[in-house]
């Protein structure tokens, strides 16, 4: 027994070699196939995309009209960047202060009982297919802000120098304003559950003492909960913005997909996603070439705007002084 | 036996002895039949004790003895938490703390706390003190580096950070932290400040300076401190409260507590016996 002691325990060492050699393999092998599928997509998408980048060039840019049974076909891709950064960017607007707003409270003022539920409720938010939202913004929301809500605002500001032509009527089941209601709806979730996460992570001491100088609640939350988290606050928020941009079936839903740009929120319009779903299965050649030029324009969109808010990060950090 | 000292289930006088109160001094806060419980759990049990001004008081005693939990119901930061109360009485000056009508931001720039750990705010050294000030005064610019520079000559921190206001106020070191923290305190002109075991996650040399600089605020604010470690209790303070599962014990002149403690108990801390 003694004598084969060591021997096997130099055995076991050996397997235990072979066997971290293999999860080093699987892990390596897994974490690059993360830039082959990535360079795929790039790849094939600019295969895909290369005849209509050809034929227009820089004009798809610039172009408004979407003729792609004309003769020759015009396609230019002007509608669906405006409404697609529109919509995000209204969406964003609604959902970043009501997001956090909702963390706050959650985390600094709910009474227990009710942290609960409100808690539940947002993560439920977060679970229901994108269709469903679709639907619902169809046949309830849609109609009741056509009714209801924007013959209010276009009442208010109509006359009004640039306010007057955003919020300019008729009202419409299927607007830019609808798609982008319903994206901010979509995306407060990820707002919300990142940023509870993250303000959890606060010191209370640290609270503490912001409240012992005599702080209330609301210099706490600004001046010290948020700056200590604004790296995971814009993470939250980085994460809803690409939701946002991509989103595509409650969008094609609602939105009217319309290639002309207005210059009323209320009038209908189109996303490059919602271009793409609503017109992908009946386009064939150049068609078909210029819609996956347009999601190589997301693509490009969105690692654009991911950048932006890590160098905007970056720049925050040195303010504070890091 | 000194009359003033408590003993055990008898708090009867609170005053410290007549020798403390030499020099220009007055009862700047004074604790009357004071219990605390944390939901059913009474955690103080009739404290009765006065702090004077321009004078250090220390509370020591063994783990859980209830003396942080005192400190922090002189600035009320137990309101932050749900099914924590406090009975009794607990006058500043000729106002009652535990009044639920107070207006708990204003009694907090009256009465500062600087905590076991540093808790600088994530800003800018400059910020961390210019911030407390804003709360509470609206001056301009000039006025508020001569306050900012005040405030950190105060902390004995100006020598070593007049060069790097902009620096983020968590780049200092622990000890230069908690002198930041001391000043972002004074800045905002409190009466009393309350020290929680303010050295216990320092190097001794920056405990040194600390105390030094406890010494001098003592001649402008009325003090009281935490802390476990008795050497410091003996050298920083005036006088000292031992407790003891949430009664005072003994509260007396530092010199008698150390040298001839009145209650068992208080003997056998100092002495090393327990705790």
């Amino acid at each position: 027994m003694d004598a084969a002691g060591p021997y096997d325990r130099a055995k076991a060492l050996n397997a235990f070699k072979a066997g971290d050699q293999a999860f080093y393999w699987i892990t390596r092998i897994s974490a690059l196939s993360v830039l082959f599928i990535l360079g795929g997509i790039i790849l094939s998408l600019i295969v895909g995309a290369w005849p209509a980048l050809k034929e227009f060039g820089f004009s798809f840019l610039t172009t408004q009209r979407w003729a792609p049974s004309a003769d020759p076909p015009v396609l230019g891709a002007l509608g669906p960047i405006y409404g697609t950064l529109i919509t995000s960017v209204i969406a964003m607007a609604i959902a970043i202060p009501v997001g956090i707003g909702i963390a706050v409270f959650l985390t600094e003022l709910c009474p227990q009982w009710l942290r609960r539920p409100i808690g539940m409720a947002v993560e439920l938010l977060a679970g229901i297919p994108s269709i469903i939202y679709g639907m619902w913004g169809f046949f309830v929301l849609g109609p009741f802000l056509a009714n209801h809500f924007q013959p209010f605002l276009i009442n208010i500001f109509e006359g009004v120098p640039v306010l007057g032509t955003i919020f300019a009527g008729p009202p419409s089941y299927l607007s830019l304003f609808n798609a982008s209601l319903i994206l901010a709806i979509m995306v407060l979730p990820f707002i919300t559950s990142i940023s509870v996460d993250v303000f959890k992570t606060v010191p209370p001491v640290l609270k503490e003492a912001a409240y012992g100088v005599g702080c209330t609640t609301w210099e706490v939350v600004r001046n010290v909960v948020i700056p200590y988290t604004r790296v995971g606050v814009i993470g939250g928020v980085m994460l809803a913005l690409g939701r946002a941009l991509g989103e595509t079936m409650a969008v094609t839903f609602i939105i009217g997909n319309s290639f002309r740009i207005t210059g009323s929120l209320f009038g209908p319009g189109t996303t490059i996603s919602a271009a793409i779903a609503s017109e992908f299965a009946e386009s064939d050649g150049l068609h078909q070439s210029g819609l996956i030029l347009l999601g190589l324009l997301l693509f490009v969109l969105t690692f654009v705007v991911l950048s932006a808010a890590r160098l905007m990060l970056l720049r925050l950090e040195k303010k504070a002084g890091n | 036996m000194s009359e003033l000292s408590v003993s055990s289930g008898v708090p009867s006088v609170s005053m410290p002895p007549p020798s403390v109160l030499q020099g220009e001094t007055r009862p700047k806060v004074t604790v009357r039949d004071l219990n605390f419980y944390y939901g059913e759990h009474h955690a103080l049990k009739k404290i009765n004790l006065t702090l004077m001004a321009n004078r250090v008081t220390a509370f020591i005693g063994p783990s859980g003895c209830g003396k942080s939990t005192l400190l922090r119901i002189f600035n009320r930061m137990y309101d932050l938490y749900p099914g924590q109360r406090a009975e009794g009485q607990l006058m500043l000056d000729n106002q009652n703390i535990l009044d639920p009508k107070l207006d708990l931001n204003l009694l907090r720039a009256r009465v500062g706390m600087v905590f076991q750990k540093p808790t600088p705010f994530p800003m800018t050294i400059y910020e961390n003190i210019a911030f407390g000030i804003r709360l509470y005064e609206k001056i301009s610019k000039s006025e508020m580096d001569i306050r900012v520079e005040k405030a950190l000559r105060g902390g004995a921190l100006w020598n070593e950070v007049k060069d790097k206001l902009n620096a983020s106020g968590l780049s200092l070191s622990g000890g230069q932290q908690q002198r930041l923290c001391i000043a972002r305190t004074i800045a905002v002109r409190p009466e009393v400040i309350l020290f929680d075991e303010p050295c216990s996650a320092l190097d001794p040399i920056s405990t040194a300076k600390i105390e030094e600089l406890i010494d001098e605020l003592k001649d402008q604010y009325t003090i009281a401190i935490v802390t476990h470690n008795m050497q410091q209790a003996a050298r920083v303070s005036d006088t000292t409260a031992f407790m003891y599962l949430g009664e005072l014990i003994e509260f007396d002149q530092t010199n008698k507590i150390f040298t001839s403690p009145t209650d068992r108990r208080t003997q056998d801390y100092i002495t090393g016996r327990f705790g």
